[in-house]
């Protein structure tokens, strides 16, 4: 391995804290749903979609990629989590489960 | 070791030798973003110099036991890292000139051309990412620029020999693909507000250089560094 010099001593002190966090969603195949990745540091969106391809799609994993800024993200708190999503538990008439599913039918 | 001069095995010192150098930057680079996408590049040319020293010989006796005077690789790409705004700069440089070679080879007949019908594609990756950052690092901060713009002049002295015809590929139009290599890397120095380097391109010595098996000072520490373990125990496995 080679020494670092001081100018990449510095550069990897000081990096990492300026760029901005960016959700990473990728579309596996055509007809699927982008689904949520990970996430990662870019200085901006076209560095963060290169950054995007390196990470999540390197072994063949999709055929589209968003990014969105990790601070334009809303997010449900989890002190809400009773109110938000308890009162659905007991209502299992809203589960599809009173028919067949046809043979040969996917992502339903 | 006898070694004969083809085009697989220039073209493939190329992407082994810049191979070996991108992955020094394993564990040093800037962020661990930057870290995977050189690594990716890196494996890319691997896999390149892999299938073109295949064509050419044993891909590990060509690897690990030739001596340094027997290497073609152009003397750009075995420039050690520097700073990130030469490896970008070096990066630049190469993939523009990979790339339009690459995209001449694939529809000929030359026994390159399933090689550099695949690869262009990745290399047109490779430029992108150069691209890129030149831009961001010529048009981003005071410090940026002046790293990059002495980058690019530091390396302007190797990429002479990028258009020396190739022993054996003498049906590329050379002088065609340094004129789209100029105009193209015009345009994004332009754009990324950086000025074309002047000066001389002759390499180390001349024009030539590396193709010739002649190669600069840092070049005999790479090989230490590529071939040691392979040496030291022969036929070593795990």
């Amino acid at each position: 391995m080679t020494t670092p010099r001081p100018a990449d001593t510095a550069a990897t002190a000081a990096a990492p804290t300026d760029w901005p966090l960016w959700e990473v969603f990728v579309r596996s195949r055509r007809g699927l749903s982008h689904t949520h990745a990970g996430s990662l540091h870019a200085p901006d969106a076209e560095m963060a979609l290169r950054n995007a391809r390196d990470l999540y799609t390197r072994r063949s994993e999709g055929v589209s990629i968003w990014v969105v800024p990790s601070a334009q993200v809303t997010a449900s708190s989890p002190d809400e989590k009773d109110s938000f999503f308890e009162p659905a538990g007991d209502k299992p008439y809203r589960h599809p489960t009173f028919y067949e599913i046809p043979d040969g039918v996917h992502h339903l | 070791m006898n070694i004969t001069a083809t085009p697989a095995l220039t073209l493939g010192d190329d992407a082994l030798i810049l191979s070996h150098r991108l992955g020094e930057w394993a564990g040093h680079a800037p962020v661990l973003e930057e870290e995977v996408a050189l690594a990716n590049i890196a494996l890319d040319l691997l896999g390149q110099a892999r299938v073109l020293l295949s064509l050419a010989g044993d891909e590990d006796e060509l690897t690990y036991l030739r001596e340094e005077r027997q290497f073609r690789n152009l003397q750009l790409v075995e420039q050690p890292n520097g700073d990130f705004a030469h490896t970008i700069a070096r990066q630049l440089y190469f993939s523009t000139y990979q790339e339009l070679l690459f995209d001449h080879l694939a529809p000929t007949e030359s026994e390159l051309a399933p090689l550099a019908g695949k690869a262009v594609k990745e290399v047109a990756y490779h430029r992108d990412h150069a691209h890129q950052w030149t831009l961001r690092l010529g048009d981003g901060t005071d410090e940026s620029h002046t790293r990059m713009q002495r980058a690019l002049d530091s390396l302007w002295q190797f990429t002479g020999e990028l258009f020396e015809p190739v022993e054996g590929l003498e049906t590329v139009p050379w002088s065609a693909l340094h004129d789209d290599w100029t105009t193209r890397i015009n345009a994004t120095l332009e754009q990324a507000t950086l000025t074309v380097p002047e000066g001389p391109r002759h390499g180390a010595w001349r024009a030539g250089a590396g193709r010739q098996g002649l190669h600069t000072e840092s070049f005999g520490r790479l090989l230490a560094e590529m071939q040691h373990l392979h040496r030291s125990h022969p036929g070593a496995t795990w």
